[in-house]
């Protein structure tokens, strides 16, 4: 199958892509970035001169095919443009996420050998050169904020804009060998290699070929009919897969506009001052607005509230059969217009999603409230499936048949297959090359007929063809009366009440279940404000009773639905305890993509566990927290265990294994 | 340590010019209080040079007379080579001097922008009515203030505050807004009255690195006041200490901690 495509066009690789670009839509804008308060942008031609000066400057510096260039910082056109200039020298970008400690760092960093790291500023500067001893291979270090750095020792160090220059004044000398280098660049190459934050273990380098790449781009935009004016705004963290292909990757293919955030805190101002046409964000982010479209709209008057509240019930009824194309009356569809022109339309505007025709949620389950919210306001939010080692995709919703509980069908190109256990497999142009330097992890995940195994459980409903996920199949377990233990599930559950930020279940080869559950400061802070419960901090707050008796009412209300499921009903939670602190990547409680590790959780609140599970009412404990500077301190807490009522369940019987 | 011609050389290698301020025998009075008694000591170009004592030795008085708030009683003020007249703040705001307060004195009811903008007034030429207009030099003038009122609010990490009004705004980011007006009117020296008065850890560690970037990135000569003894001595170049409105020491961090007075005065008995 892989062999019959050659790319489309003779384009082989982002380079060659950016060259079409610039040829082609010479005067489009491909990026835009706010900076000192105006929108500055770049057309394709201009981009493609900026990412030949930097290539010049950077084989001026040494850079030879095949070395490692890492690139570390938050979303500018300067650092997207680094990681074609390391293709375009035949080097492999290695993208890191930012907020890594400098030991992260030096990890990732080591194991590629980067001789090269390309950084935005000071901050990772620091991180960098804190660790540069450990790292044999490292030689040079670029940076694009010089603010700082002057006393810095330079010998190592390097302005990206002296780079470019360097490589400009260079031209003549290099531009032969960058021709040369360029054109060598085949289907097969490396374009990109993408640390996965990995739930266990060290991360793993996951080489993607330009095959892999381009043909996911090609498949997803023309399933989403995406086009060269589609505009995007990058803010995700350039390390993880999903910004690399919306970012680089379809951006490249397409043609389109490429927006960069003014700073990660005016990332919604920005938004709003886009208006982006395809936009992607994890669950998190549309709860958060969610929630704050609530918290103000309590604020707001009561004609306005009224107006808010009947409208929105008459969004929830017909608003999702509408932008589903299904039949809706003619008096329905009138008023859905009038609820348009009055809260729908303002609404969206001040989301700034007023021009987006295709947004997606994935990482995560979304709440099924959630996803109903923005669906009723006519924005076409849907749900896709996917991993680094699929180059994304999935499984993908296409248009009109988008479901809360279910993450689509396969994407085009991308076969699927349930193994016995539940287990997904899956095989596309998209599945990566390998786990660079580590063929044991390769072998043990891709067969030899390209079958990749997912690590999530899930199952193909028979109704619609839609794949629905369960939870990673490692963490399905059985529990003590041989009733099936699917965490996710009930956490997932939990997870959608505004109040609570993250759940962990336990309950594997137990008899019953307990969580441990995490407030949402922003929810909880506001309800607290608004009932004169005063606090002093987190720990104040997720103590006081009221907190717990709300939380013990989301627990019971989440055991009546759980009671419902067949297969999952021996997963009610019995017992609950609401934690002191939030599960924290720097603590290596979760990945930095804001997974838990359930296995490190497990070990360090072993003493809350016990309690939950001896019976006691109540258990004193003390965590070591890390500071986001890297420097550690304890938090010593008396934690109040809360019982919720569970339903009554017939015992029945799951396949024993 | 100080070659009187050129200046000197610090610790991390920065040079450090000619004398840009000198106060020659300082001494304020109001009605029988002494505030400030005979005191001499000089600021130099590109340094930063801080003002340390116990509650009431003077510093806020000293920081006044600098910013020409305070006429002295006795004494001159020399700055850039000249005796300074008694002047009134804004003329001294003219000579390229700003400062922040102590109790941030922002204006409340206006936005971040704004209250940067204002900043920029000592450097507007164009007059009310040409303003009010919006035409020609008024529009390019305002064109240009704006460019030099963000390029401050980038370097300062306030991008996503510009529009709000600074009522609204945390304890610690109004003193980082105060800093950007300061640095709006582009000072030869700047005044910091307690900069990092009521911060947290996390915020005085965030406002050291703010004061030794502007010194570091715009060469600006800093003269501050602290009570926090950890910041001083990590901040500046140069150290003098006052008690009861005298100088009792004055040099870099480690000579002034090593001072039997300044031990005696300020720190109270040393912990071997």
């Amino acid at each position: 199958m892989a062999q019959t495509q050659s790319g489309a066009e003779g384009l082989l690789s982002l380079p060659a892509l950016l060259h079409r670009n610039a040829t082609t839509f010479a005067t489009a804008p491909a990026y835009r970035e706010k900076e000192f308060g105006i929108w500055q942008s770049w057309n394709w031609a201009e981009t493609e001169q900026e990412i030949e000066a930097l290539a010049l400057g950077l084989i001026n510096l040494g850079v030879n095919e095949g070395d490692f260039i890492a690139i570390i910082g938050h979303n500018r056109p300067y650092l997207y443009w680094a990681m074609v200039a390391a293709q375009s020298v035949g080097a492999i970008p290695v993208p890191l996420y930012q907020d890594a400690v400098a030991e992260e760092m030096a990890y990732v960093l080591g194991h590629c050998g980067a001789r090269f790291v390309i950084v935005s500023d000071q901050e990772q500067v620091d991180k960098v050169v804190e660790v540069q001893d450990q790292l044999h291979q490292f030689e040079h270090l670029i940076y694009l904020d010089p603010r700082g750095l002057r006393k810095y020792d330079h010998s190592h160090l390097h302005e990206y804009r002296h780079v470019q220059e360097q490589g400009r004044a260079a031209h003549d000398e290099f531009i032969a060998d960058l021709k040369a280098r360029r054109a060598k660049l085949t289907y097969d190459s490396t374009c990109v290699m993408l640390y996965t934050s990995g739930t266990t273990g060290k991360p793993k380098g996951v080489v993607l070929s330009n095959r892999n790449v381009i043909e996911s781009a090609k498949n997803s935009v023309e399933f989403d009919h995406l086009g060269r004016n589609e505009d995007i705004l990058s803010y995700l963290p350039m390390a993880w897969v999903g910004d690399f292909i919306f970012s680089v990757g379809q951006a490249y293919w397409c043609g389109f506009c490429v927006n960069c955030p003014e700073s990660a805190e005016t990332m919604m101002t920005d938004l709003r001052e886009i208006g982006p046409t395809y936009f992607f964000a994890p669950p998190r982010v549309f709860e958060t607005q969610l929630t704050n479209v609530m918290i103000r709209m309590e604020d707001a008057g009561r004609l306005k509230q009224a107006m808010f509240n009947h409208f929105m019930a008459h969004a929830r009824k017909v608003g999702p059969r509408i932008l589903d194309g299904k039949p809706v009356n003619a008096w329905d569809r009138l008023k859905y217009a009038i609820g348009d022109m009055l809260v729908y339309g303002p609404l969206k505007d001040t989301l700034g999603f007023s021009r987006i025709r295709v947004g997606y949620t994935a990482g995560e389950a979304i709440g099924p409230e959630i996803f109903d919210f923005y669906r009723s306001l006519g924005i076409n939010l849907k749900q896709l499936y996917g991993q680094t080692e699929a180059t994304v995709f999935i499984t993908v919703q296409p248009d009109g048949e988008v479901r809360a509980d279910t993450v689509g069908v396969p994407a085009p190109d991308v076969e699927i297959k349930i193994a016995e256990n539940g287990e997904i497999f899956y095989r596309s142009p998209g599945t990566f090359v390998e786990y660079y330097k580590n063929p044991e992890s390769t072998a043990s995940t891709k067969d030899p007929e390209g079958w990749v195994a997912t690590g999530d459980a899930g199952f193909i409903e028979e109704s619609s063809g839609h794949l629905r996920i369960i939870d990673r199949a490692k963490d399905v377990g059985t529990m003590a009366g041989g009733a099936m233990f699917a965490p996710k599930y009930v956490e997932n559950k939990l997870k959608f009440y505004p109040d609570i930020l993250e759940a962990v279940l336990f309950g594997n080869g137990r008899d019953h279940c307990v969580a441990f559950i995490n407030i949402d400061l922003t929810a909880v802070g506001n309800w607290a404000e608004r009932n004169n419960i005063a606090y002093a901090s987190y720990l104040e707050l997720a103590g006081h009773p009221m907190v717990l008796t709300a939380i013990q009412q989301h627990v019971e209300e989440v055991n009546r639905s759980v009671a419902q499921d067949t297969m999952l009903s021996g997963c009610q939670v019995h017992r609950f305890v609401v934690l002191h602190k939030e599960l924290d990547a720097d603590d290596g409680e979760m990945t930095r993509t804001r997974k838990v590790r359930r296995a490190i959780v497990e070990q360090k609140y072993a003493d809350i566990i016990a309690a939950l599970y001896d019976g006691s009412a109540s258990v004193s404990t003390r965590t070591e927290v890390t500071y986001e500077d890297g420097r550690k301190g304890h938090i010593s807490a008396t934690l109040k265990i809360g019982d919720a009522a569970v339903q009554p369940v017939a015992p029945h019987k799951v396949a024993a294994e | 340590m100080l070659d009187q011609a050129g200046g000197y050389t610090t610790v991390d290698g920065r040079k450090i010019g000619g004398v840009v301020m000198e106060m020659k025998n300082i001494t304020l009075r109001f009605g029988g209080v002494v505030a400030i008694k005979d005191i001499s000591f000089d600021i130099r170009e590109g340094e930063i040079r801080a003002i340390i004592g116990p509650n009431g030795a003077g510093k806020s008085s000293m920081l006044n007379v600098i910013s020409g708030f305070y006429v002295p009683s006795e004494g001159e003020v020399w700055f850039h080579g000249e005796k300074r007249p008694p002047m009134r703040p804004f003329e001294v705001a003219r000579q390229g001097i700003a400062r922040t307060f102590q109790n941030i004195a922002l204006f409340e009811g206006m936005s971040v922008l704004d209250n940067v903008m204002t900043g920029r007034l000592t450097h507007m030429k164009t007059g009310l009515f040409s303003q009010a207009l919006w035409k020609g030099p008024a529009e390019k003038e305002e064109t240009e203030n704006r460019e030099v009122a963000e390029k401050i609010i980038d370097f300062l990490e306030i991008q996503h505050i510009r529009k709000t009004p600074v009522s609204r705004l945390p304890y610690g980011l109004k003193k980082r807004v105060e800093l950007a007006r300061a640095l709006a009117a582009q000072p030869k020296l700047l005044l910091l009255d307690e900069p990092m008065a009521g911060m947290n850890v996390e915020e005085k560690e965030d406002m050291s690195r703010f004061i030794l970037d502007v010194n570091d990135e715009f060469g600006t000569t800093i003269a501050l006041i602290e009570h926090d003894m950890g910041v001083v001595m990590d901040l500046s170049d140069r150290v003098v200490v006052m008690d009861y409105g005298k100088k009792i020491g004055d040099g870099p961090p480690d000579e002034v901690r090593n001072n039997q007075d300044v031990i005696d005065a300020y720190l109270g008995v040393a912990h071997d």
